[in-house]
């Protein structure tokens, strides 16, 4: 199962700097997402990408996330030598990230009866 | 004075410099818009426009400035609606003394232009002591290499050239939202100093900076995320009332599409903390922002804040940094991967034979890993090398294009479709430097019948 079965991205750039949002297509998803995706698994995702720090911000209204990449983009789109400059590409590759099925799985059978029995 | 209207609606034209020109005319022509705002500048576009006007004084102006105005004034003049643009780049004189031309070209008979300049500080900064935000460096370390040195302006001149009455507005750089800010504070008397109006009506802006980022442009991901027409996508228009409502809207029947995704996409889009997006103008908080959907693509905007402006204005550097060579080719079918190995390996070998092994490079097997790593997967059954490297001078970057070129009567067999180019490279960097510091001026130009 990839993050990209439950959630969608954007990548923006300023200059050496990426920024990854990361959407569940069910607002549901959006506290498996907040335990699962975390700063140091995008880091490690992206290993020898990144030189920087990622941060990791939480919009609970809009159910969504900003990670913000630090050096990582070959000093940004004016010097870069990669083939996308920008890092366009770098929120479906974050997509492409393994997620456990299994606890994902159990993660909305538990939040489903945590809604019903809101009811 | 002028009557308040209740709402006003604002079309956003363009997303950069290169974007389509119909949907901008489409806005103007079904948008029942009263003002069309082309956003068309980049980080580095203002450098290389700098450059231009160097070599030309009476250019350095968007290079589609004249298609664009020419595809939208008659019509702009006759339903009153005003246009706002950063399209004038490094010479917003220059770019009003066209628009003049231009409209004098379609017989329009009455048109007010107002340039907004001031923006290029070079003069002012150059021999001072800055530190860049980027390196940590001393400002002096680029000086010989310096092209541009433009502040990002806020709102205010936009909205001072509007109580002139004009009926277009050319500025070269501002901070992008604060070219669909100022109608808003101009048409409705908002206090300029009011930070959670600032604070919305930059959220807004942003919303509408890319133009079809927000309406299914760039979004399409086949089953998962779908865009209606992704072939005609209209772009987006925001009604605003008096009292603060914001709704995102576009022309009905056109393309794509807008709701809580695109919007949430869009408005995460290039920044970074959420909680202090800082403008000129305002230090916005994105936050509470809240996306409802009235009715198919009709989204209203709500909860954005904002707290006090910083004081300090960013100043983007372009700045002359070497130049890129560049020569790609392609191998298919048999061994395809093998013969493309071997290609990276040969330029290398000569590379390192002609002295150029200092420089930064990239090999990239174009289709295996030149935008993720290679997950060693099953192989395609067409590769396309790329080889990149940056140089000091020109005339070693032309020579990775020959080497590369040189492949097809010396390289592995069966490569094929050769390309080479070579750019010069137009870095930025940024400094902050106080918001009164540039000497910004209004000029009017105009046609009176």
């Amino acid at each position: 199962m990839k993050l990209g079965d439950i959630a969608h991205s954007r990548a923006g750039d300023k200059g050496n700097i990426s920024n990854l949002s990361l959407i569940p297509y069910n607002e549901l998803d959006y506290l498996f997402l907040k335990k699962q995706i975390t700063e140091e698994k995008v880091k490690s995702y992206f290993n020898e990408r990144i030189k920087g720090s990622v941060t990791r911000y939480e919009l609970p209204h809009l159910h969504a996330f900003n990670f913000v990449l630090e050096a990582a983009l070959y000093s940004g789109v004016t010097r870069s030598l990669a083939l996308d400059p920008h890092g366009k590409t770098l929120s479906s590759i974050f997509l492409m990230m393994e997620i456990d099925p299994e606890e994902y799985r159990k993660y909305r059978h538990l939040s489903l009866s945590k809604t019903s029995d809101n009811h | 004075m002028k009557k308040q209207k209740a709402f006003i609606r604002i079309g956003s034209g363009a997303g950069y410099s290169g974007d389509l020109i119909q949907p901008a005319v489409q806005l103007t022509e079904e948008g029942m818009i009263d003002y069309l705002i082309f956003e068309c500048l980049a980080e580095r576009t203002i450098a290389l426009a700098q450059l231009q006007k160097l070599k030309d004084p009476l250019l350095g102006y968007d290079p589609l400035l004249e298609e664009r105005i020419t595809a939208v004034l008659p019509i702009c003049v006759k339903k009153n609606i005003k246009i706002i643009s950063n399209m004038g780049a490094a010479n917003p004189l220059a770019a009003a003394d066209k628009i003049i031309e231009i409209a004098k070209r379609l017989k329009i008979n009455k048109l007010k232009v107002v340039a907004i300049s001031g923006d290029d500080v070079i003069n002012v900064i150059k021999d001072q002591d800055y530190k860049l935000i980027e390196s940590g460096d001393s400002l002096s370390v680029l000086k010989n290499q310096l092209v541009s040195a433009n502040a990002y302006l806020g709102l205010r001149p936009i909205v001072e050239a509007l109580k002139l009455d004009a009926d277009i507005i050319i500025t070269g750089r501002v901070a992008d939202p604060a070219l669909f800010m100022a109608p808003l504070f101009y048409e409705f008397n908002w206090d300029l100093d009011n930070s959670d109006l600032l604070g919305k009506a930059t959220a807004m802006g942003h919303l509408l900076e890319c133009a079809a980022q927000v309406c299914g442009g760039y979004f399409n991901d086949f089953d998962k995320k779908q865009v209606p027409n992704p072939q005609s996508i209209g772009f987006p228009i925001a009604e605003v009332t008096s009292d603060g409502h914001y709704t995102l809207t576009k022309v009905p029947n056109s393309g794509g599409i807008i709701n809580k995704a695109t919007c949430t996409e869009q408005l995460l889009y290039e920044i970074h903390d959420p909680k202090n997006y800082i403008t000129p103008d305002v230090i916005a908080d994105f936050t509470s922002v809240k996306f409802r959907e009235l009715a198919p693509n009709q989204v209203e905007i709500s909860g954005a804040t904002g707290a006090n402006k910083t004081g300090k204005l960013k100043v983007s550097l372009g700045y002359k940094d070497g130049y890129i060579g560049e020569g790609q080719m392609s191998y298919g079918g048999y061994q395809a991967k093998e013969r493309a190995s071997l290609a990276l390996k040969i330029i290398k070998n000569k590379l390192q034979h002609l002295g150029l092994s200092k420089y930064d490079a990239n090999y990239d097997l174009i289709g295996i890993n030149s935008l993720s790593k290679d997950h060693g997967k099953e192989t395609p059954d067409e590769i396309r090398i790329r080889i990149a490297l940056r140089t000091k001078t020109k005339e070693e970057a032309i020579i990775v294009g020959q080497q590369v070129e040189a492949l097809y009567t010396n390289g592995p067999a069966a490569g094929g479709g050769a390309s080479k180019s070579v750019k010069e490279i137009i870095a930025v960097q940024s400094i902050l430097i106080d918001e009164n510091l540039p000497t910004i001026q209004l000029t009017t130009k105009t046609i009176e019948s």
